[in-house]
């Protein structure tokens, strides 16, 4: 890592590391989706991760945002070691990284206002004042205004996953993993959720205009390849590095061939 | 959480001592369990006491309103049952064998110490702890259980801790209810059937057979019906992953469960009322 000048200013440290790392499933306790897992994710990168379904996508991220530790091997976030500890001590750094749920996995009981409420009403970070003016600005941000007092239940699933990104928002992390963030959306909502992605990574007034270090997951490539920077592929059990765009394209792996083209395969 | 129920599925018992060891150690696994569920939940409310106020008193007063106030009718209701039907009957049997001495007694081995708080449990058990079950099963299975981890929210604070002290202090209040309205039914019978018993005598007959340690034994006995309750449910609904499918075993399994636990409680404390 080099440094730019000869302030005595450490480098930053990885905003997110795994060393080793075997991921488990979320739902099946017994099974191990990806093995021996390497990733270093520096602050500022924005990384598209592909992979079809079930190859391990929402459990890969769920344990790079630390709900789910790995079964083997290590996981830093901004430096820290996410294993076991004490809560006051790890929670920090934990909430530095957010994840938007592929569909939302908003909480149904409560409205969608209250949805994008808990987390700050839970952490109580801001007066009571700042926090309502922050809610409305997660809500203006995401167009669901006109849905505020409704359950989640009343809504279109692509509008849960909206709720998913404001909620996620709502405690300003620094990194954002996202979870298939266009699975079933219809042009326009790609559309609407590639441009917030590009904003949120150049740096959106929402988090103060500081640019954010993204992931995404996708089973397609397409809409990524001029937008993020890293990439990388889930495929039988391991998680591959792939570089930058350049390498991207000229993979030879039949599956990043066939992820870059799936948009072909709707066009006869 | 890391707990595990684990049960080993086996055709038709081929041995009945492997049968019953399978069960035996099936049941060893869910006492286990549920005791380090018990234990956790009690460390996050002691540990987390002061935070999230905001948010974790008003789910609380939720709570409250579900398994208490809103069970109010129907314990009242039942109460009045209880006392029209069995302590006015039990009331003119007593006074045509001539054993109105024991009256007071009677009522309160029978309504106070035993019927009242397992009969509140029950009912608060059927309405409350199922749609526990079900609310926290469907809420696990559809990964909102992540959701709120995600957020740094600890999910036995806000789901479990609530609801433990709701149906605490809902299972108490509701058993004072409807031990106070069973004995006022229960003389109305009496009264309606033309037993020579005087409010005054029937009440006084009362005071003297309850004992400090009743009330004392009542608060902890009703205390620990609604902590059992809602753990046992929230266990089943939680503490292991569980597809849709699998919601409504659970409620089955943790109604069943917490009747159990709830009778082998009030066990032992008849050995405390035998002791104290």
């Amino acid at each position: 890592m080099k440094t730019p000048d000869s302030s005595p200013t450490p480098p930053l440290p990885p905003a997110l590391e795994m060393i080793g790392a075997t991921i488990g499933s979320l739902v099946n306790t017994d099974a191990v989706v990806v093995e021996l897992a390497n990733w270093k994710m520096e602050v500022g990168d924005y990384w598209a991760i592909g992979g079809l379904q079930a190859s391990g996508k929402s459990d890969f991220l769920a344990t790079a945002a630390g709900i789910m530790p790995p079964l083997r091997g290590a996981l830093r976030v901004f430096g820290q070691e996410l294993g076991l500890g004490f809560e006051h001590e790890l929670m920090p750094t934990r909430l530095r990284v957010g994840l938007v749920f592929d569909g939302g996995r908003l909480l149904s009981h409560l409205t969608i206002l209250e949805n994008i409420a808990l987390p700050i009403r839970y952490h109580q970070r801001h007066a009571s004042a700042e926090a309502e003016a922050r809610i409305q600005a997660l809500l203006d941000l995401t167009g669901l205004e006109a849905w505020a007092d409704r359950t989640p239940g009343a809504m279109r699933r692509n509008l849960q996953q909206r709720v998913g990104l404001a909620r996620a928002l709502a405690l300003k992390p620094e990194l954002l993993l996202l979870d298939n963030p266009l699975s079933g959306l219809d042009p326009r909502d790609s559309a609407w959720w590639l441009d917030i992605i590009d904003q949120l990574c150049a740096g959106h007034s929402i988090m103060d205009g500081r640019p954010m270090t993204l992931a995404v997951t996708d089973d397609n490539f397409a809409p990524w390849r001029d937008r993020a920077r890293q990439f990388a592929l889930l495929k039988n059990k391991s998680f591959m590095l792939l570089g930058g765009r350049a390498e991207l394209l000229a993979s030879t792996d039949p599956l990043v061939q066939e992820l870059l083209h799936t948009e072909q395969l709707a066009m006869p | 959480m890391e707990i595990s129920t684990r049960s080993w599925k086996a055709p038709l018992p081929r041995s009945y001592v492997d049968f019953f060891g399978r069960k035996l150690i099936g049941f060893l696994n869910i006492v286990h369990g549920l005791g380090a569920f018990a234990l956790i939940t009690l460390g996050v409310m002691f540990t987390k006491f002061r935070t999230a106020r905001p948010v974790i008193h008003p789910l609380v007063v939720n709570q409250i309103s579900q398994s208490g106030v809103q069970l109010l009718p129907m314990i009242l209701f039942l109460a009045l049952a209880l006392g029209l039907v069995i302590i006015g009957q039990t009331v003119s049997l007593l006074n045509r064998v001539g054993a109105n001495a024991y009256l007071g007694t009677i009522m309160v081995t029978v309504v106070v110490r035993e019927l009242g708080p397992l009969l509140t449990a029950l009912i608060v058990l059927s309405r409350a702890g199922t749609a526990n079950v079900i609310e926290l099963g469907t809420a696990r299975a559809l990964g909102e259980v992540e959701a709120l981890e995600v957020l740094g929210i600890d999910p036995i604070h806000y789901l479990v801790v609530p609801r433990v002290v709701g149906m605490a202090l809902g299972v108490f209040s509701l058993t004072v209810y409807l031990i106070l309205v069973a004995l006022v039914s229960g003389y109305l019978w009496a009264f309606l059937q033309n037993v020579p018993l005087t409010p005054g005598d029937y009440f006084r007959q009362l005071a003297e057979s309850l004992r400090g340690r009743d009330f004392v034994l009542l608060a902890l006995k009703t205390w620990a019906f609604g902590v059992i309750i809602a753990t046992v449910t929230c266990f089943y609904g939680l503490a292991q992953p569980l597809r849709l499918e699998e919601v409504s075993r659970a409620a089955v399994r943790a109604v069943a469960q917490s009747v159990i636990v709830c009778v082998l409680v009030d066990a032992l404390f008849i050995v405390i009322y035998l002791v104290a």
